[in-house]
């Protein structure tokens, strides 16, 4: 559904965002996107809805949805088949305006319907999302829901649009631990239910490791490592994506202290020769200061110098 | 619920706001250095007068008893004779308020159309030519003292282009020849009762250059006001959430921006609506506009203290209302004022 090979962003010609992100999303599947703050996660995302900031710079080889290629036509899919579910809900509701109007205005912008139809259209979406009692959300003000109903109304509005296609951008970061999971749960059964195709925006492990079909590891704004989510979790290839495991808190004993990487991921104006990664890396070796191969087994692949086994 | 507890609470202090300025008003009157006796009793005043008009006036009375009398008299608005013309004052007030009031709310609406309007586009178009245009516009409209302005858009309209009339509130072909019957005292709603639309056009035509005059100082904080606010909306995350679920630039701006940023801009405008009602004597002297600025001015001149206490009081009831509304429209518009 979505085909991504080599997509760079640049913004004000030196800013290198996304290096090289290569992303294959296959329609009714979640696609996870890992990776630290700062490695253009967000910025892919922006890319593919086409609101990148003024003066970004779009490159790719292939940067396709369903046929439409993105470098010219993302502003015709976005909002249409292509939908942000936005981080902190609380920020993506206009505070002054009522849910039902905010539900309103999506629904007026993509379809002729007269208006008491589309306010039993909003409650029926509203109800979708598992919301009890969608009249009363309606007539309430977003400061006037919990943060995961708040949620739920961003999900209802991006499904208003009729996209098909969400970029779900850390949606459950600002909420509970345990309304994140309702909220999980709701985004995997409205991809059974409905079809729908989700890129998971995500620093968190554990929400690829639930909802994700196949996710991507980015770092530096290049994809290094993309597959099955439980393949990539059980024997990840990269060294990038085996210190991220690692730096979970449960990989580790209690009583010791948490791994945590060294280093910082380059900055967006270094221009890199070799592996990105390679500084940071412990298994480094000198062959590292060159382009890195890319190496396929299955249906993932990943760029590393190291062969398999040795990984 | 909210917004009605909201509305009693500024109606309650508004009430104290109208006391407050009786008493202050009462105040002043009794401090300032002239003895209304004297101005009461003419311009040759006998001590036989003088003692008289003490009498007739009740100065001799307790301070208190005064204040009550006076307090009774602007609560019934029975607001006396003036001291210089002996004319009812009530009646006087029943030609230059609706004067002023037409003007002040006409301006003020213009204010409204152009200053926040033009504050969003320049903002959507930061930068650009109609950002740089709208912030070039709105300092020579607040800087450019109103008096000069009013000429200069005289001499525009009237002299060169010969499009508007140059003062006053209605030709003389319907004031005096066919006169359209006195009722309310605001010309646009007099002629549209007696459905002369003829004299309606004309008394419009009269009222735009005044109007456009008062309004250009609160358009251009008004503009200003919303340019900045706009900016610092547009930056915000649900913009950005409005953008990706493909709202139409315009709904964006106006719909679920500009209810975000108007805040400040209508206060503004609030607080330009109390300089139109008597601090526009000069545009009233240029437009030879039968205003209460030029009555109000007149009596301070010959210290005439009723016309100075009801034309206080009247003043303070405006405003306050014209508040109340605001206050009306800003929690309509935006819900958390009326929690905080």
């Amino acid at each position: 559904m979505l085909e991504v090979r080599g997509l760079q962003v640049v913004i004000n010609s030196d800013l290198q965002v996304v290096r090289k992100v290569d992303l294959s999303v296959p329609k009714g599947t979640i696609h996870g996107l890992i990776g630290e703050s700062g490695c253009g996660k967000t910025m892919t995302g922006m890319a593919i809805l086409g609101l990148l900031p003024k003066g970004a710079g779009l490159q790719a080889g292939t940067f396709t949805f369903e046929g439409t290629d993105l470098l010219s036509g993302a502003a015709t899919l976005r909002g249409r088949r292509i939908a942000l579910v936005s981080q902190d809900p609380a920020a993506a509701l206009n505070p002054v305006l009522r849910v039902g109007r905010q539900m309103d205005d999506v629904l007026r912008t993509h379809s002729n319907v007269a208006k008491p139809a589309r306010r039993a259209q909003a409650a029926a979406l509203l109800a979708a999302t598992g919301l009890p009692d969608p009249d009363r959300v309606l007539n309430a003000y977003p400061h006037q829901l919990s943060g995961g109903m708040q949620q739920r109304v961003v999900i209802a509005q991006a499904l208003a649009t009729g996209a098909d296609f969400l970029i779900a951008d850390e949606p459950t970061t600002a909420l509970d631990v345990t309304v994140g999971a309702q909220v999980l749960a709701l985004l995997r059964r409205l991809v059974a239910q409905r079809g729908l195709t989700i890129l998971m925006i995500t620093h968190d492990m554990d929400v690829v490791a639930e909802v994700c079909d196949r996710a991507s590891v980015l770092y530096a704004g290049i994809t290094v490592e993309e597959g099955p989510t439980e393949a990539l979790l059980r024997a990840p290839r990269h060294p990038y994506t085996k210190a991220l495991l690692a730096a979970l808190p449960d990989a580790r004993p209690k009583g010791q202290r948490l791994a945590a990487l060294e280093g910082a991921i380059p900055p967006p104006r270094q221009i890199i020769q070799g592996c990105a990664f390679a500084p940071r890396c412990p298994m480094a070796m000198p062959v590292c200061a060159t382009p890195p191969p890319r190496r396929t087994e299955g249906e993932r692949f990943w760029l590393c110098h190291l062969e398999a086994r040795d990984a | 619920m909210a917004l009605a507890r909201y509305l009693l609470r500024r109606l309650v202090l508004s009430v104290f706001v109208v006391l407050g300025v009786t008493m202050l008003v009462f105040t002043v009157a009794q401090v300032v250095p002239s003895d209304p006796a004297a101005l009461y009793a003419g311009p040759r005043p006998t001590a036989a007068l003088i003692a008289k008009a003490r009498e007739t006036l009740h100065l001799d009375a307790p301070l208190p008893e005064r204040f009550l009398t006076f307090a009774h008299a602007m609560a019934t608005a029975d607001f006396g004779v003036s001291y210089k013309s002996r004319r009812a004052i009530s009646q006087d007030l029943a030609v230059y308020l609706p004067a002023t009031l037409e003007l002040a709310i006409f301006s003020t609406g213009l204010a409204l159309l152009i200053g926040i309007p033009s504050g969003v586009i320049a903002a959507a178009r930061r930068g650009g030519l109609l950002d740089r245009l709208g912030g070039l516009s709105s300092i020579v409209a607040v800087a450019m003292p109103t008096f000069f302005l009013a000429m200069l858009l005289q001499g525009v309209f009237c002299q060169w282009l010969g499009l508007l009339p140059l003062s006053g509130r209605i030709g003389k072909e319907f004031s005096v020849i066919d006169p359209v019957p006195f009722v309310t005292g605001f010309m646009l709603i007099d002629t549209a009762l007696a459905a002369r639309f003829d004299a309606f056009r004309d008394a419009m035509a009269h009222l735009i250059l005044p109007g456009l005059t008062l309004a250009a100082y609160p358009a251009g904080v008004a503009m200003r006001l919303t340019r900045s606010a706009m900016i610092e909306i547009l930056e915000r995350r649900h913009i950005l959430a409005a953008r990706a679920l493909g709202l139409s630039e315009a709904r964006i701006l106006f719909g679920h921006a500009l209810p975000n940023a108007v805040g400040p801009a209508l206060t503004v405008i609030g607080l330009s609506f109390a300089y139109a009602l008597t601090g526009a004597v000069l545009v009233e002297i240029v437009f030879a506009w039968p205003g209460l600025g030029r009555y109000v001015s007149e009596a301070i001149l010959s210290k005439d203290f009723p016309v100075i206490a009801a034309a206080a009081l009247v003043v303070t009831l405006c405003y306050v209302a014209m508040n109340l509304i605001l206050d009306m429209v800003q929690a309509l518009v935006d819900p958390r004022v009326a929690l905080t």
